[in-house]
């Protein structure tokens, strides 16, 4: 008897499914159900999952978002600006030289596990990290320290670190061996937050070891990190891809409003999506932007952060032999229309980009336009370079979207179509962002490639030295003979200890590289978003994507 | 029967053996690796070259294979460099296989509780109304697309009726692990709100993984019992007068029973590719989803152990369903 009726309920649910999807649109009720967690826990959906706790062996977004929640450097972010305010140290002068700088520090600040912030902690902390040893001296490993201080200890790359001396409890100097317009605010970087010394200690934090084909992490970076934040660690849940941050009672500064913050890894954005709908998570990033208007419309909040970031359209002559003349660079630039890609690829909010930094860094050169979009201009410099109707290998990534390329596919397709109107043909590459797009356009196997670059601090060497600091870089500048003097120029500019001289040298360089040298051509820059659910207050959207949840209040 | 098993056995060593040679060599001839996932586009060309050697990826391939055996012998896959980097690749096995049995066995079970019985009532009643359901109904599990299915259950009943969770294995409520299996440590720890919400979170990924296994395990069934009911034997049974519920134990069901086990069997090897598919869907922590990432991410270690664990339970199963088939009908063994 049952077993008839088992089968029967089936057939019925299933013709309820299709019955259902067609009038489900009249069903739904405001809000939603699920299993809404209320009672001061706020669970985000993160894209990923953190590679470590430990933030100075990392590199990438996911692992930062969750390790700011629970610790933070000597220098902060003024909430939603990429600008330097006083974190864990109150002030800071420079010496005469700029070689030194002296930190004064925040007194009764507590780390989790107890242990006392104070000078000694802080040269702990630099010290920790000086003194890497083995794969934890490597740029694989220790990227951001590689990328900002140079070499190790070890002395096999020049640092810029130099020495840290305790003058009294709350007081510090820092040394450095050059100047440097990266100071301070490169100390706001979520790798050279400030650790518990007693805890990186027991849990050995600084034993990274290369086995087999990748590296194996202490105990410290992957069960006991120990910061100075709002939250504390709380557990990771492997099994169920949870990470759960509980509030710290001796927090120094405002203590957090949630009791709980519930990190929930959802790799697929429409999962996020439809979680965020369901109900069971009150906020997720990176929302796209084709979703951004039915997010308002169900009443979600999407917060736009402000842009800092840069999209280009990289070039490398190492296979495409014609893009070493200027000429047929600026071509290509004047063949796109950026207006055009800004208002039918990219959110509301995105602007055509006139050079390489955004608009709040200093440096930026306001009398360079964003260049013209003139097809009649780009044909006849391609004639006259004598590269009229040439074959063009474009390269452009799938299965990724980043806040500067929300969709690369569609934005290449608007570039093919402008390259295509100036007679030139496109031979298009497409390949999966870690499935060899990366490595192969840094190898230079691309003539044409999509990439770009999210700043990490507001200074214009985080743009433009990144990109051309070193003449073996993805546009292979060393193939041109402005390559070496371009490094050279920023290194100057970079070491220019006076500001308004430093600006001034910026600005000349921006322009240099718009006018004379040309080295990729900037398209846009993007405002990514963060959604939040409807009554979810006291989160600001930073450009830096670096949010903290603890002051979130839940409405409803 | 014991050197028919050892005989298999040996020969189950081999196929594990030639496969891990077939897919180093596969992974490696794919464009990336793993260094991209592990650097990002933050990485310069020579940073990336400086990694691939420390990772030993610069080497020849057959001296990397042999390294990676020389590590295999002793249990040691290598870490993860793109699921959970750091995190042993033999650990993330066996913290993620627990989900995809409990997801498997809750789906197999669901196809056979309702196929076998369908089936066979399908079959005493042929052309009735059931049968003419059953048969469609079945048809519809084979032709619809999982991922599809998937989609739909999760749009109807989660996202728009909000009935059951969007995905996830269990809602973030701390509960005492102990096995990995999320069911039996709730029961064991009478943690009785985990085992409810594990439950909860189960319903719609098994539900679109059993689709497949139900409608093959209800067509079997129902053609195996046709073709006994036409025996001689039952025939006979009925003229000496049995009746017919021993009719229907002793003899139809026994012997109609032989060709559903082997099916079950094989269900349960292509359950992991439905598997794939589901747990993506449904953001289900098991074996298809780090697989899925692991792809993704190039995550060769991950890759590796999964889809060589994935060839021996294959495999095994295979072995252990020829092993019932021979206990089941005493004419297997004599062959």
């Amino acid at each position: 008897m049952f077993r008839s009726r088992s089968v029967a309920a089936i057939a019925a649910s299933s013709f309820l499914v299709l019955g259902l999807s067609a009038c489900a649109e009249s069903q739904r009720e405001e809000g939603g159900g699920g299993s809404g967690s209320g009672g001061g826990t706020f669970t985000f959906g993160a894209a990923g999952a953190p590679k470590v706790f430990d933030p100075f062996y990392a590199t990438d977004g996911e692992t930062f978002r969750v390790s700011r929640q629970m610790m933070q450097g000597l220098v902060g972010f003024k909430d939603g600006t990429a600008d330097p305010e006083p974190g864990l140290a109150t002030e800071w002068t420079p010496s005469e030289d700029g070689l030194t700088w002296t930190f004064k520090l925040r007194e009764d600040v507590k780390f989790h596990d107890g242990t006392d912030f104070n000078a000694d902690a802080v040269c702990k902390n630099f010290e920790r990290m000086y003194n890497q040893t083995g794969a934890g001296a490597t740029a694989a490993v220790s990227q951001y320290w590689f990328d900002n201080f140079g070499g190790f200890k070890d002395g096999k790359e020049p640092s810029l670190y130099k020495f840290c001396t305790v003058k009294d409890p709350t007081t510090v100097e820092l040394g450095l061996t050059r100047v440097t317009s990266k100071f301070p605010a490169l100390l706001g970087l979520p790798s050279f937050s400030m650790q518990s010394p007693t805890a990186m200690e027991k849990y050995n934090a600084n034993t990274v070891t290369a086995q087999g084909e990748g590296f194996v992490f202490p105990e410290y970076a992957m069960e006991h990190p120990v910061g100075t934040g709002p939250m504390q660690f709380g557990s990771y849940d492997q099994a169920n891809k949870t990470i759960t941050l509980k509030k710290f009672d001796d927090y120094w500064g405002e203590k957090a409003k949630i009791d709980k913050l519930v990190f929930k890894i959802i790799p697929d954005e429409s999962a996020r999506r439809q979680e965020l709908q369901a109900g069971s998570i009150q906020g997720y990033d990176f929302p796209n932007p084709v979703d951004w208007q039915a997010l308002k419309g169900a009443g979600a909040e999407v917060k736009v952060r402000p842009a800092f970031n840069i999209l280009y359209l990289g070039m490398n002559s190492t296979t495409m032999p014609e893009l070493k003349d200027l000429k047929v660079r600026q071509a290509l630039m004047h063949a796109i229309n950026r207006e055009q890609i800004v208002k039918t690829q990219l959110p509301e909010g995105a602007t055509a980009a006139s050079q390489f930094v955004p608009d709040t860094v200093a440096g930026y050169n306001k009398d360079l336009k964003v260049p013209a979009y003139d097809p009649a201009k780009a044909k006849q410099m391609l004639t006259e370079a004598g590269a009229a109707g040439m074959t063009v290998n474009f390269w452009y990534p799938s299965e990724v979207t980043r806040p500067y390329m929300p969709a690369p596919q569609k934005i290449y397709e608007a570039i093919r179509t402008d390259l295509e109107a100036v007679g030139l043909k496109v031979k298009p590459t497409v390949k999966p962002w870690n499935g060899g797009y990366l490595d192969q356009v840094d190898a230079g196997q691309a003539g044409l490639f999509l990439l770009g670059w999210t700043g990490d601090y507001n200074t214009a060497d985080n743009f433009i030295g990144t990109f051309f600091g070193d003449t073996e870089n993805r546009f292979k500048t060393s193939n041109y003979p402005w390559g070496q003097p371009l490094k050279d120029a920023l290194q100057d500019a970079d070491s220019t200890v006076d500001e308004g001289e430093r600006t001034g040298k910026y600005e000349k360089l921006n322009e240099q590289i718009m006018t004379e040298y040309l080295p990729a051509i900037p398209i846009s820059h993007s405002p990514p978003a963060i959604v939040l659910a409807k009554g979810v207050s006291g989160v600001t959207p930073s450009p830096l994507t670096d949010e903290t949840f603890d002051q979130v209040e839940l409405g409803g | 029967m014991l050197r028919y098993i050892f005989r298999r056995l040996l020969q189950m060593v081999g196929v594990v053996f030639v496969l891990s040679i077939l897919l180093f060599a596969w992974l490696r001839s794919l464009p990336g690796g793993p260094v991209s996932a592990l650097l990002g586009e933050r990485a310069t060309a020579e940073t990336r070259a400086q990694l691939q050697a420390a990772l030993g990826l610069d080497q020849p391939i057959w001296v990397q294979y042999l390294k990676f055996l020389g590590r295999a012998a002793h249990g040691d896959f290598g870490p993860s460099t793109g699921v959970l980097p750091g995190v042993d690749a033999l650990q993330i096995l066996l913290s993620r296989l627990p989900a995809t049995i409990e997801l498997s066995v809750v789906a197999i079970v669901l196809a056979v509780i309702v196929g076998v019985p369908a089936g066979y009532l399908a079959a005493r009643h042929r052309g009735g109304v059931l049968d003419t359901g059953g048969v469609l109904m079945s048809l519809v599990g084979v032709a619809v697309p999982v991922f599809f299915l998937a989609f739909l259950l999760k749009y109807v009943f989660a996202v728009e009726l909000g009935w059951l969770p969007v995905s996830g294995r269990q809602d973030p409520i701390n509960a005492t692990r102990v096995t990995g299996f999320f069911l039996l440590d709730g029961v064991v720890t009478r943690e009785w709100d985990a085992v409810w919400s594990a439950l909860k979170h189960l319903v719609l990924p098994a539900l679109a993984l059993s689709t497949i296994p139900f409608a093959v395990i209800f067509r079997i069934t129902r053609a195996s019992v046709l073709d006994v009911l036409d025996e001689d034997y039952v025939r006979t049974a009925e003229a000496k007068g049995l009746t017919s519920a021993v009719i229907r134990n002793r003899h139809v069901l026994r012997n109609a029973m032989l060709p559903v086990v082997t099916t079950i069997g094989l269900q349960i090897g292509a359950l992991l590719a439905g598997a794939v598919l589901t747990e993506r869907v449904f953001n289900f922590p098991g074996i298809g989803e780090a697989l899925a990432l692991a792809f993704e991410r190039r995550d060769y270690a991950v890759l590796q152990v999964l889809i060589l664990a994935a060839a021996a339970v294959y495999v095994f199963v295979n072995l252990l369903v020829d092993v019932l088939y021979a206990v089941i009908d005493p004419r297997v063994r004599t062959r």
